[in-house]
């Protein structure tokens, strides 16, 4: 049953340190403004999962929050790297972290073993590369057919945070675009916040428009822009000028650490 | 007499692979150089083709080249905007689409790509974003088309990762492994096209672009490039492909 919440109450009540955290959205929707959150109240040793950590997991990343990666595909996209996820895998700083990586397919299908509470999903996918060897993955016979398949095991995050257009008063969620993974998220996780752009009287439905009911969901918190840089359809455009500006911002350690303070951490005492 | 200036290496790199789009119903395409090269397919080639990004945005009609994968302006204009374990499970691993575009840091002979590590894998030199979808878009769509810079550090005996299989090993490494799609059937870099040899799957050098000496090309492999017994010269960009390209480019 959905509680509305502020943010700072709905983080302060679901993500506790150590926790496995998913905060997705694809491209689309990515949950910027409780990230940012998260790092004002401190969170610490958290495995972060994600498929594309994207600037906001560089920023956690950056911050020293995350013990544990799960993800993959790591780049800033369409610009290039993501400097402070490149400077803790090859240089270790601030700290070392531990990676889980996979293949977008097989993110997209742990998910959804996790949605569909399987302990694991079968597909084809991983077949010859060096990827397989680092994956955590097994090769799975098929009982009708004997055909090899793999197994991958399901994604069972103990919070996942995603961002939508709107709910409504009761917290039922409504996004529409581009819907990545944020519903298997939700379904996989154990406690689940939902950021929306605005609280409405009654969800209008929209075309390819997706509701997931309030009662799948702990807890609800507006954050108007929350999900900026990245975007809201239909409410907020894509900032790609702060992808490109990031890019050099977070080349540097000091620049960034110091850009961190003064825009995310500096809000604390703002408010 | 033209009255449009000669072309850059990039540009006619764009150019050809929009060209290979001709007769194409689905493309599959990441950002940068393959995603101007599909647009500008449907500008000048084939205006029916459907563009498939992997944020789940089938059919997308951008007039803007998209900066992200998941820029609002693809899931404006597409047919179906469908969720990433749909995208995958439903239409890329049954093998519904006919050519995928691919980059890469690192191709090998046998068009395997890199797009993990330079290095080790636990302590890498040079960390890059990774997967993504590559390794199973790869296996299934139709063909591969890669589309990667020509150098010495791009096209390299051993890759120092295997992300996404190509060839494999070899003629029937595919067929082993269980593939759907016939892989990579060109590599399209800024000097010329490679296609793999259909006897041995090795890529050899087959089209140079206009001005380009084979020579060079295997001067920028990081193997002993075999050559075509014959080599073709790229048709250079008409005036509608490159007034074309660079009108979607200013946009």
């Amino acid at each position: 049953m959905a509680e509305i919440v502020s943010l700072g109450e709905g983080v302060a009540e679901l993500v506790r340190d150590g926790n496995s955290v998913a905060l997705e959205g694809f491209t689309h929707l990515i949950p910027f403004a409780a990230g940012h959150e998260l790092l004002r109240q401190g969170r610490s040793e958290l495995e972060l999962i994600r498929m594309t950590p994207d600037l906001l997991y560089d920023q956690l990343i950056g911050m020293g929050v995350a013990r544990r990666l799960v993800f993959s595909y790591g780049g800033n996209p369409g610009v290039g790297s993501l400097h402070r996820f490149r400077d803790a895998i090859e240089h270790g700083w601030p700290r070392a972290i531990e990676l889980d990586e996979h293949s977008h397919a097989g993110m997209a299908n742990r998910y959804a073993a996790g949605a569909a509470d399987m302990p694991f999903a079968v597909m084809r996918g991983y077949r010859g590369t060096d990827l397989a060897a680092h994956a955590h993955l097994a090769p799975i016979t098929c009982p009708f057919t004997g055909e090899t398949l793999v197994a991958v095991p399901a994604l069972r995050p103990d919070v996942a945070i995603v961002h939508a257009q709107e709910a409504d008063r009761q917290g039922n969620v409504q996004l529409w675009g581009i819907p990545g993974v944020q519903k298997e998220a939700i379904l996989a996780s154990q406690r689940s916040l939902v950021t929306v752009e605005r609280i409405v009287k009654e969800l209008e439905p929209r075309p390819g428009g997706i509701v997931i009911p309030h009662w799948v969901i702990d807890a609800v918190a507006e954050a108007p822009g929350g999900s900026l840089p990245s975007y809201s359809l239909g409410i907020t455009e894509r900032d790609n000028e702060f992808y490109r500006f990031w890019d050099e911002v977070s080349r540097d350690r000091q620049a960034f650490t110091a850009w961190m303070q003064e825009h995310v951490l500096g809000e604390v005492a703002a408010r | 007499m033209s009255t449009v200036s000669a072309p850059s290496s990039a540009e006619v790199q764009t150019v050809v692979a929009a060209r290979r789009l001709r007769d194409v119903r689905t493309v599959f395409i990441g950002v940068g150089r393959p995603s101007t090269a599909a647009i500008l397919a449907r500008m000048v080639h084939n205006p029916e083709l459907v563009l498939v990004y992997e944020s789940g945005t089938i059919g997308a009609k951008p007039f803007h080249i998209p900066l992200s994968i998941g820029d609002g302006e693809l899931a404006q204009t597409a047919d179906a905007v469908v969720s990433v374990p749909e995208m995958f499970n439903y239409w890329i691993s049954p093998g519904r689409i006919d050519v995928a575009f691919l980059g890469a840091a690192q191709v090998d002979r046998f068009a395997n790509l890199n797009s993990t590590v330079i290095g080790d894998y636990e302590h890498p030199r040079t960390r890059l974003p990774g997967a993504g979808g590559a390794p199973e878009i790869a296996a299934s769509c139709g063909e591969v088309v890669v589309v990667a810079p020509h150098s010495k550090r791009t096209f390299v005996a051993k890759l120092d990762f295997l992300t996404t299989v190509g060839h494999g090993d070899g003629p029937g490494a595919r067929e082993l492994l269980g593939f759907r799609g016939r892989g990579p059937t060109a590599v399209i870099t800024d000097l010329g096209v490679l296609e793999p040899d259909p006897e041995t799957c090795e890529l050899r050098l087959t089209t140079v672009h206009e001005g380009v000496e084979p020579d060079q090309v295997r001067e920028a492999t990081g193997w002993e490039l075999a050559l075509a017994p014959e080599i073709a010269i790229t048709p250079p960009p008409s005036d509608d492909e490159l007034a074309a390209l660079r009108e979607l480019v200013s946009r």
